[in-house]
């Protein structure tokens, strides 16, 4: 397919800004703020010149020489002279990487450079809303504004995110490496746990003008891919991506015609994407194999036997049951406690899930969350409890925020007042 | 770089703390200093005395105004502080988490700000 100089550039620029960026801000070194500018005005270059005398044959070995040099000018016309004896430094390599076989130019090192922009976005001293920006602005070349709608927010806000964010990596001095062994296992579950949040409120979002919206699923999944291939010795990255994709791959079977939401139950099993769940399965043999133990890997394991079921009742919920046991003991937590109480009640019967719903309400740590009323009310229309169905759909209905989830709610709480004014 | 870690903690855990644990404390934070200044990185250090010692002082319209106190209750008091000398956050955080009162309390890590003008 030809592409129009334009939307070619535009595909290149997605494809390679985080690697160019990522390494211009080691020769910077670490100021996010001109690595960007000096990335920005490369591609601006390669928009004139790349019409006028043809697409370079490697257009990211063009963008990453032309915006080294960039950065290298900088560098020396700075006013430090201890920045400019590091520019002369750094100049000497670019020359030598330039003049070396694209295969021998430090593929490494640029990889190295992705890695150290991955851990630096992720960095625990950023709060998490200011990671999640940070990875979409760099890795994935996303624009401030459309990271502000992805996230429902002034574009100005985002802004102002970003450039505190870089501030505080600038001034407070987040160092641009790779943390060392001792720090790699506790800041790698920093750097998944971001990718997480970007890929939950993709997930949950199904608000809004989508036309308008970035597939934040997509950029989690784009992440998560980049992050398998930077470390792929790490059992918990693999977990990760795994996870990812089993749930991506039932996105289109979750929405219904009119834009409602479609529970797993209910889901049509054809529409779920097998390519993904295969590439999702595969992942998360070579999680187990690498000795993935952790809450990916559990909800992964969760999702690959919905994934093999050829329907809801065919599914092994025993097995859920006991997958989300042990979720409950190494990442406790409420919603935990009543996803395994769900489960419960598809292995057991509703009566026993509703058990474990009533214990958990009671106890109050779930207080205002649509969900636990939603799942209640499920479990009351299950039973036939046509009157304490009506009620729970209620509380939830006040509760939920998505457009989608509450028409879903509506249809259900209809369905139960008719179900109750019958004889 | 410089970076101030400030050391937050509800001081009546402190004045209620038996002798024999004050001492062990006081110990962990003797040996703690020390280590700091072997390494190179300690620049400064001290326990402060209870906010009920604080004096604030303003100035307003040119009149100098001391009250008795500091400027706000809160739950958890600046009880003491180190200025280190780390070559970066990872290295200040590291520090950080070794001080005593980081098990009950919380530590403000915070770089100190370069100007140009600054003496050294």
């Amino acid at each position: 397919m030809d592409l129009s100089p334009s939307a070619h550039l535009d595909r290149v620029y997605r494809e390679h800004h985080g690697r160019i960026v990522a390494t211009v801000i080691r020769v910077l070194g670490g100021d996010f703020l001109q690595a960007e500018e000096v990335v920005q005005e490369a591609f601006a270059d390669a928009l004139v010149q790349w019409p006028r005398e043809g697409p370079p044959r490697e257009p990211k070995a063009w963008l990453m020489r032309a915006a080294r040099n960039k950065a290298v000018d900088r560098l020396r016309r700075g006013e430090r002279l201890d920045a400019r004896v590091d520019a002369l430094e750094v100049a000497a390599q670019v020359e030598q990487d330039a003049a070396a076989s694209p295969d021998e130019r430090g593929w490494s090192d640029t990889a190295d450079d992705t890695l150290r922009l991955l851990f630096t976005c992720c960095h625990p001293a950023l709060s998490s809303e200011a990671q999640v920006a940070l990875a979409l602005r760099t890795l994935c070349g996303l624009t401030t504004e459309e990271i502000a709608r992805a996230f429902l927010v002034p574009s100005a806000t985002l802004g102002q995110r970003l450039v505190r964010a870089q501030r505080k990596i600038r001034d407070a001095r987040i160092p641009y490496i790779i943390p060392d062994e001792e720090m790699l296992a506790e800041r790698t579950l920093g750097v998944l746990h971001t990718l997480y949040l970007v890929f939950s409120e993709g997930y949950a979002a199904t608000e809004g003008p989508e036309l308008l919206r970035v597939d934040l699923c997509a950029e989690a999944l784009r992440l998560g891919r980049l992050g398998r291939e930077l470390m792929p010795r790490d059992a918990e990255v693999a977990s990760l991506l795994a996870l990812m994709l089993l749930h991506h791959a039932r996105r289109h079977a979750r929405v219904a015609p009119d834009g409602g939401l479609v529970l797993l139950d209910r889901q049509d099993r054809s529409r779920w994407d097998r390519a993904e769940l295969n590439e999702g399965l595969a992942q998360l043999d070579v999680a187990l194999a690498l000795g993935a133990r952790g809450p990916y890997a559990l909800q992964a394991a969760i999702a690959a036997l919905h994934a093999q079921a050829p329907s809801a009742q065919e599914t092994d919920w025993e097995q859920i049951v006991a997958l989300y046991g042990r979720l409950c003991v190494i990442a406790p937590g409420p919603v935990v406690e009543l996803n395994r109480a769900a489960a419960v009640a598809m292995a057991r019967g509703p009566a026993q899930g509703l058990a474990l719903v009533d214990d958990l309400e009671a106890s109050g740590r779930l207080e205002g969350y649509h969900l636990l009323p939603a799942a209640r009310a499920d479990l009351l229309r299950r039973l036939e409890r046509w009157k304490e169905a009506a009620t729970a759909y209620q509380r939830a209905l006040a509760l939920v925020r998505t457009q989608p989830e509450r028409r879903f709610l509506e249809e259900r709480l209809r369905e139960v007042l008719d179900a109750s004014r019958e004889p | 770089m410089k970076y101030l870690l400030m050391i937050y903690e509800n001081e009546k855990g402190w004045m209620e703390l038996p002798p024999a644990e004050a001492g062990q404390l006081l110990a962990e934070y003797g040996a703690f200093t020390a280590s700091l200044k072997k390494s190179g990185n300690f620049i400064a250090g001290h326990g402060l005395q209870p906010t009920a010692t604080a004096t604030t002082v303003s100035i307003r319209d040119g009149k100098r105004l001391t009250t008795d106190g500091p400027f706000a209750e809160t739950r958890e008091q600046l009880g003491g502080f180190y200025l280190v000398d780390a070559k970066n956050i990872d290295e200040a955080v590291a520090i950080a988490s070794r001080i005593p009162g980081a098990r009950a309390g919380r530590i403000e890590v915070r770089p100190v700000a370069e100007f140009d003008n600054t003496p050294d």
